[in-house]
């Protein structure tokens, strides 16, 4: 019985998490705390920080934590299912439309004004990654003092790693990982 | 059949790495996608990488699972759409499922958040040279529309923080009267 009803809880959280990862996170909440109880708030801010250290979606972490602490190896699988289920066959039907029908020229001309906002998205959330990575916190509370020097230099180093060399980025991010560990725990600590 | 086999092969197993270095959220997949399936495999343009960015962000649930699900359909129907999506959830479900059972040492683990802090700045890094790469080729179709949509588009969700849904919807009206304006010129009255 349970299985089925986190199977229907996360069709729910797929449905309706529009807007990415973070979306997903109320959702769930109201889900599995407050409608059907079976974890305590705190229990589920424990899974908020475990799906954000971890690799991979957020929604898709949290859907197997869930799925893991209440019902097994059964639990992730009918979660994960559940959480993709919807977005599996919305995306499937936008992709079929788009290959039908992008090389027309109208919709050649919608496409094109979609495309600066993109950039834009992307360029925003780098500048929040970044803020986070030199002072840990957001744009607006940075400040000076808390310029955390190794990120800085890591962050400098891989640009010019990419863009001079064409680094292979997922090199980059677990070399930055590993360098930066080294130097927090040899030199700095 | 064999070149099938080899291509869904290569869907899995790229979909698998990049889902293996998405810390911080959705853009950084799409970085990395814009990486691998533009410029290295050659498997998509870049204006199709950027529309199929667009989509993922309009439709609901995870934006790694809806651009694995695109991507995946155009290199081999729905079939690709599974695979891709296998390789996209798999590492992450293994990881959290592991980690759920013993989640406080993880959590409390000090080389685990000294990793993950310093990783920002690699990712950010990731970041930044696709945006740069993506910024020179919205100034260079010229228009003046455009780039100012996307340094709009850019202030509004990085300072006015302005949900990255509502800024594809007011370019996607942007668009749509673009080529209303487009077609009137072209029909003489």
């Amino acid at each position: 019985m349970i299985l089925l009803k986190l199977f229907f809880a996360f069709i729910q959280v797929g449905l309706f998490s529009v807007g990415g990862g973070y979306a997903a996170i109320p959702l769930i909440q109201d889900q599995i705390v407050n409608i059907h109880g079976l974890m305590t708030i705190e229990e589920f801010s424990d899974l908020i920080t475990v799906a954000e250290m971890t690799p991979g979606p957020i929604s898709i972490n949290s859907s197997t934590f869930v799925g893991m602490r209440l019902a097994g190896v059964g639990g992730v699988l009918l979660c994960t299912l559940g959480c993709i289920l919807p977005s599996f066959c919305i995306c499937l039907t936008l992709a079929h439309f788009y290959y039908k029908y992008r090389t027309v020229g109208g919709v050649q001309t919608v496409l094109a004004a979609l495309r600066p906002a993109v950039v834009a998205l992307i360029a925003s959330a780098g500048l929040s990654i970044l803020m986070l990575g030199l002072f840990q916190s957001d744009l607006f509370s940075a400040s000076i003092e808390n310029l955390r020097f190794v990120e800085l230099g890591l962050f400098a180093v891989s640009l010019v790693l990419l863009r001079k060399f064409k680094t292979n980025p997922i090199a980059i991010i677990l070399g930055s990982g590993v360098a930066g560990t080294l130097i927090y725990t040899l030199i700095v600590i | 059949m064999n070149e099938r086999r080899n291509k869904l092969w290569t869907l899995f197993k790229s979909m698998f790495m990049l889902s293996a270095c998405t810390f911080g959220g959705g853009f950084v997949i799409v970085s990395l996608m814009k990486k691998k399936y533009v410029e290295e495999l050659k498997w998509l343009e870049e204006d199709e990488m950027l529309d199929v960015t667009a989509i993922t962000q309009s439709a609901p649930g995870p934006l790694p699972v809806n651009a694995s699900v695109i991507i995946g359909y155009r290199m081999a129907g729905i079939v690709g759409s599974v695979v891709a999506v296998l390789g996209t959830i798999l590492l992450p479900m293994i990881i959290i499922s592991v980690i759920s059972l013993f989640y406080n040492q993880f959590r409390t683990n000090k080389y685990v958040a000294v990793a993950l802090q310093v990783m920002r700045a690699g990712v950010a890094a990731v970041i930044f040279d696709v945006v740069i790469n993506l910024a020179k080729n919205v100034c260079k179709t010229k228009r003046v529309l455009y780039i100012l949509m996307m340094i709009v588009a850019f202030i509004c969700t990085c300072l006015l923080k302005v949900s990255a849904m509502l800024v594809i919807i007011t370019c996607l009206i942007i668009g749509i009267t673009d080529l209303l304006l487009e077609t009137r010129k072209k029909t003489p009255h």
